[in-house]
């Protein structure tokens, strides 16, 4: 348990970094602190396969073309926009609605007796493709033809046109 | 458009086939080669304790000669000096005393003789300037130092070793 | 936890550790020689009996050399580049099984320090997590070469794992198992799963050649376009950090390979062997089998290199995503079909 709120604490403090620091590459790098320690959520709850798939695609993809955009975009406080006042204002107000929700949601929760899992083995490889073939077999495939979808749109985008090839 | 010196090639490119396409049984290919080198024999000269034979033409170190007799040839006419294209030769003349005509073959010669070996270029022009065949560059490759100073080499260094010794260096070996 | 087991880890760990160092030590040692002899020269030969010593004399002359860190460079990320390379390679090691159980002491000892369940993503994670090293030392070193380098090597893993993981995918469809223990086990005495996945092998071996930046794909860090790439500006220990970081990363992937692919420590006849040896010295034979196809892998690596040319970096692209990717895909199909068919009769 203890272990758990250690790791609670530097997920919170790494999604603090992402939004305090001033450089955007460092903003990055705690995001992608924050997110390893999801990663470690995960392993806690003993869900192997969800940890390890956070862990590639969170961190080891998607993160990359975050850093890669932000590398290539040489930001820094030459090039950084303008903060005019009315910006500042607008932000204050979607934060404070932010934190206004947050603190009703945190009244409403209750606390709960601690659920034991009913099967420790459940976050396996296994027992996940069994769910997701098996239960969830419609949802699953849907969501595949989607990521089709935007594969497909991808290398349309990527393919050069034959009537402009030689242009 | 016809070509005028009639010795042009048309390259024709054929297209490639299936398994050049693919170009894994070049690639294969290609390290079949290198494979076998692995079994050849090998080129390398172990340097310090091997030497390569130098080739005919080979310019390395100079040496200031000396005549049958002993005697060093060199007069200080100071023509190397003057055809040498880096500076790089320098020297200092002095005139014979009595007594003195066993080492010395002309009344001149170079009471200081300095090449600086980090200037010299090898390009042979002293050789070929000297009128009396005092200097030739028939040594060896000249070897590495740590100070610059240490590179320009005086007379100690350049004059061919006396006859005499140089016999008595062989008697010692025999 | 038994004090026993946890023994038992530290030791595996340990020994793990050094062997993994001093292989990828004496892989510097076997690049430069084995690029002499494909050349017809000699190669180290000064540094002890073959030069066997050159890896701790290049060791003492990197220790001595002076550290630089670019005045324009952003202190921290030039330092945690390297490092981060260096701890991510050898994570990798972690989960892979180098030999059957070995009985010591009257115990069974399981030859790997950790049988994950999903042992193949596992690696697969800490693979793509090797980019951030380069990412991370080529953007902080504040140099255009080394900026190119950095942006080559990302997206060039990031291309290559996708071929890699549907090559694998075709694999997991034969095994069907994702750990490294179940899978080595399957493939008792000769029962390799090259025999059965040759196309999958080759996408696999092509990708691995591009994870580990190693000629033929070594554009992130090619002399001739970019000095130096990601290591330009690196100079002594960290610039060793990253020259050992490749060096690990194609010790782990050629037993990745060897694994995978090739049987990791069973050969043929080994039940006869193990009879005629016992528990404790049966398995340590395999355990060399082990590792003579992890040195005959890296052989091959730095054969390669020294044979082939660099791709250009459109070749790259265009042999990642138009070739290798469909192909994988292919081999998945094809693989299916023949499973279903098979299971069926």
């Amino acid at each position: 348990m203890s272990l758990f709120y250690f790791v609670s604490f530097l997920s919170i403090l790494f999604s603090l970094l992402v939004i305090f620091t001033k450089n955007p590459v460092y903003s990055v790098l705690a995001l992608i602190a924050t997110f390893f320690t999801f990663t470690i959520q995960y392993i806690l709850l003993n869900a192997q396969f969800l940890a390890v798939v956070n862990f590639i695609v969170y961190m080891g993809a998607i993160m990359v073309l975050f850093l890669f955009v932000l590398m290539l975009m040489n930001l820094n406080k030459e090039s950084e926009p303008m903060k005019s006042n009315l910006i500042k204002v607008v932000g204050v107000i979607a934060g404070g609605t932010l934190l206004v929700t947050l603190v009703g949601a945190t009244k409403m929760l209750q606390t709960s007796e601690v659920s034991a899992l009913p099967n420790s083995d459940i976050g396996l490889v296994e027992n996940l493709g069994k769910v997701l073939f098996n239960e969830f077999l419609l949802p699953f495939e849907l969501s595949s033809i989607l990521l089709l979808t935007a594969l497909v749109g991808a290398v349309l985008l990527a393919k050069k046109d034959k009537r402009t090839q030689n242009g | 458009m016809e070509s005028l010196s009639g010795r042009k090639k048309v390259l024709e490119q054929k297209p490639m086939n299936f398994w050049e396409r693919i170009y894994l049984p070049a690639i294969f290919r290609g390290m079949g080669i290198t494979f076998m080198h692995m079994f050849k024999k090998k080129e390398t000269i172990h340097y310090p304790e091997q030497e390569r034979e130098f080739s005919e033409n080979w310019r390395g170190m100079h040496s200031l000669k000396r005549d049958e007799n002993g005697a060093e040839r060199c007069t200080a006419c100071g023509l190397c000096a003057l055809s040498c294209p880096a500076e790089a030769i320098t020297m200092i003349a002095s005139e014979r005393e009595k007594g003195e005509e066993h080492l010395y073959r002309e009344e001149k010669y170079a009471a200081v003789y300095e090449i600086n070996m980090l200037r010299c270029i090898f390009c042979g022009l002293c050789e070929e300037a000297c009128p009396k065949e005092a200097i030739y560059l028939d040594g060896p490759i000249v070897p590495a130092d740590y100070l610059r100073k240490d590179f320009i080499y005086g007379k100690d260094k350049l004059v061919e070793m006396p006859i005499t010794e140089l016999e008595a260096l062989k008697g010692a070996k025999v | 936890m038994e004090v026993a087991f946890l023994i038992e880890k530290t030791v595996l760990v340990l020994v793990l550790f050094t062997l993994t160092l001093s292989i990828a030590a004496y892989s510097t040692w076997l690049e430069r020689k084995v690029a002499a002899w494909l050349q017809d020269r000699v190669g180290p030969n000064r540094a002890g009996i073959f030069g066997l010593l050159q890896p701790l004399a290049d060791g003492g002359k990197m220790f001595f050399k002076e550290e630089i860190i670019p005045s324009g460079a952003n202190k921290w990320l030039f330092i945690a580049g390297p490092s981060l390379a260096l701890l991510v390679s050898f994570l990798g090691s972690a989960v892979l099984p180098f030999g059957q159980n070995i009985e010591l002491f009257g115990r069974s000892i399981p030859l790997q320090v950790t049988d994950i369940n999903v042992g193949i993503l596992y690696i697969f994670g800490v693979v793509s997590l090797g980019v951030y090293g380069i990412m991370i030392g080529g953007w902080a070193s504040n140099n255009k070469y080394s900026l190119m380098g950095a942006i080559r090597g990302a997206s060039q893993n990031i291309s290559y794992e996708i071929a890699m993981g549907l090559s694998i995918i075709a694999l997991l469809l034969v095994t069907n198992s994702l750990s490294f223990k179940v899978i080595a086990e399957q493939q008792h005495g000769w029962h390799w799963n090259i025999l059965v996945q040759p196309l999958g092998f080759l996408i696999f071996l092509i990708c691995s050649f591009a994870e580990t930046n190693r000629v033929p794909f070594d554009l992130p860090e090619c002399e001739t376009e970019l000095i130096g790439g990601y290591q330009t500006e690196y100079s002594g220990f960290k610039m060793g950090a990253y020259m050992f970081s490749e060096y690990i990363n194609m010790f782990v992937s050629s037993a990745v390979m060897a694994v995978l692919y090739f049987g990791g420590y069973n050969y043929p006849g080994m039940d006869t062997v193990n009879e005629l040896l016992g528990p404790t010295w049966g398995p340590l034979i395999g355990v060399v089998v082990m590792f003579a196809k992890i040195i005959a892998f890296i052989f091959f690596f730095m054969w390669v290199r020294w044979t082939v040319p660099r791709f250009r970096y459109d070749q790259l692209m265009d042999l990642g995503w138009k070739v290798l990717i469909p192909l994988a895909i292919a081999n998945i199909v094809i693989t299916a079909i023949v499973i279903t068919i098979v299971d069926k009769l």
